[in-house]
């Protein structure tokens, strides 16, 4: 007798199961958890790591993604803006620069500023400095594409009302299109910042000094130090207790915007 | 409605309007609010306006009415330029908008404009909403600008909504708050875009109610509106258009109450009583193009 296609369903989904405890029997038994727990939660070595991987590394993981974020987004408006421009230089110049930017790697940005500059025309930036324009310069190209969606999603009938009113067209933008355009990008915005947090890792190229550590680095030095991953196990939960709440701020703001509609 | 007791109505309503007129201060002598010659307009091959002559005197309610796509929606966003027109001459209160010297700007502010979707800035409060072009583009100062925008809500009978987001409120509301906008910035003539077309029928009266108090205190007044009702109760004239041109315009008893042409008879039997028209559908024979009546 064939089987129906519900039981058939059944046997399969057990099947599933089945596979499933059987993988987590065997490394159950295989592991060696004794080694897997000094590697990974060697409370010594965490120990070690406090206060300064926060003090330190969790506060400069924040200032250089803040520092790339608001340059990113000053310069993303400024190109989103330029992308919409009847003047059509303005706009050839907004696309180069989006297909650029958005096409190479942070790593080769972070390079180029970091050593390349210097060298070339023999100026020393700061290193704050060098962080924000590498962050900030990948950051906007993406950011622009989004806020120029935010743009061109408000509803052509805002303009309208507000020129009628007697607004120029940058007053019309300023006080009634981009704020609303705002509000709908809050979200794919907010999703760039926790980007922008991973990617601010990228500094440790640019050779830091202690106090100038961040996450990533902070726990690959103390990699080396301790010979042991909890370094890094801890670094990767501190990244986690940025970004999570940030994607929650982003569901909330999804969320709030879907009622206001 | 005899012609006697039309005329009559006529005079009645012309009276009102000079005592209103006293009472508010002239802004300039010229005594057209709004005249158009020769205006034709296109977009890309498709011909919207096809050559419009027409004017508004200083306190007059004009009504449009017409068949969809006839053009009226265009001729009323040609007066204050949210559409460019092809050619022609568009001039509001002593000012030709269509010199391309003239600031835009500084007309728009002295016609307002309702939309049949409201356009109320759904970021700002109510409040914000009347204040945002008074202080950005009158410059008045916030104490100022909050004063007038409280009288010209209790105006529209929502003066206490000042705090709300235009999303907590009905459509009507809405339609209300937009016309206390355009009225906050003191406006020589109002435009009105269909505004109750996209109105719940249980929300029309009220913001009807408002326009036709406005039109009692004398505002100038040209809306474009398929109420028949407002346009025979309200209107001082009532222009037909189809097809980009003025078919017919003249008081509302006699357009409305006995059109003269063909066309607009066809209209105003579809509007009037639909389901008749389903029945008795005539085919249109009327001359194209031309004015009668002026």
């Amino acid at each position: 007798m064939p089987l129906s296609k519900r039981r058939r369903a059944r046997i399969i989904r057990g099947v599933q199961y089945g596979v499933l405890v059987a993988a987590v029997v065997i490394f159950a038994l295989v592991a060696d958890w004794h080694q897997l727990r000094t590697a990974f939660f060697d409370v010594n070595v965490a120990k070690a790591l406090f206060p300064d991987i926060i003090t330190t590394a969790l506060v400069n993981t924040v200032l250089y993604t803040l520092l790339g974020f608001g340059f990113g987004l000053a310069l993303g408006l400024v190109l989103a803006l330029m992308r919409l421009s009847s003047v059509p230089p303005y706009r050839w110049i907004a696309v180069t620069y989006i297909e650029f930017f958005r096409g190479i790697p942070a790593l080769l940005v972070f390079i180029a500023l970091g050593f390349g500059v210097p060298l070339a025309f023999e100026v020393a930036l700061d290193m704050n400095v060098t962080v924000m324009l590498s962050l900030g310069l990948v950051g906007a190209a993406y950011m622009a594409e989004t806020i120029r969606a935010g743009i061109q999603a408000v509803p052509k009938g805002q303009t309208e009302a507000a020129r009628s009113l007697g607004m120029s067209h940058g007053r019309a933008m300023l006080s009634i299109v981009i704020p609303q355009a705002f509000r709908i990008v809050l979200p794919p915005l907010t999703n760039e910042l926790i980007l922008l947090t991973k990617d601010s890792s990228l500094v440790y190229l640019l050779g830091l000094s202690l106090g100038q550590f961040e996450l990533a680095n902070f726990g690959r030095d103390a990699l080396n130090e301790h010979k042991s991953l909890t370094p890094i196990l801890i670094a990767g939960l501190l990244y986690l207790v940025i970004t999570l709440p940030l994607g929650q701020v982003v569901r909330r703001l999804e969320a709030r915007t879907a009622k206001a509609r | 409605m005899t012609q006697d007791k039309a005329e009559q109505k006529a005079v009645e309503k012309a009276v009102q309007k000079e005592t209103a007129k006293d009472a508010a201060p002239e802004n300039s002598g010229d005594a057209k609010a709004i005249d158009v010659q020769g205006l034709h307009k296109a977009f890309g091959e498709l011909e919207v306006l096809r050559g419009i002559d027409f004017s508004v005197a200083r306190g007059e309610v004009v009504c449009i009415i017409g068949p969809s796509g006839s053009g009226k929606s265009t001729l009323l966003r040609c007066v204050n330029l949210l559409e460019e027109p092809s050619s022609g001459r568009v001039t509001v209160a002593g000012t030709e908008v269509t010199d391309p010297d003239v600031d835009i700007d500084l007309v728009r502010r002295r016609i307002g404009m309702v939309f049949q979707s409201f356009n109320l800035f759904p970021h700002l409060t109510v409040l914000e909403n009347l204040t945002i072009a008074q202080r950005r583009v009158l410059r008045r100062d916030r104490a100022e600008a909050d004063r007038i925008a409280r009288v010209n809500l209790e105006r529209v009978g929502l003066g206490e909504k000042e705090a709300s987001y235009p999303a907590q409120l009905s459509g009507g509301q809405q339609q209300r708050v937009a016309i206390a906008r355009a009225l906050s910035m003191d406006p020589e003539l109002m435009l009105f875009d269909e505004p109750t077309s996209a109105l719940d029928p249980e929300l029309v009266g009220d913001v009807l109610a408002v326009m036709r108090s406005l039109a009692d205190e004398g505002m100038t007044m040209l809306v474009v509106t398929h109420e028949m009702s407002f346009a025979r109760e309200v209107a001082d004239r009532v222009v037909f258009m189809d097809g980009g041109v003025i078919v017919e315009e003249g008081i509302p008893e006699r357009v409305v109450g006995d059109p003269q042409h063909e066309r607009t008879r066809t209209f105003l039997a579809r509007v009037l009583d639909p389901a008749a028209a389903e029945v008795g559908e005539v085919a249109d024979t009327g001359p194209t193009g031309k004015r009668v009546d002026r």
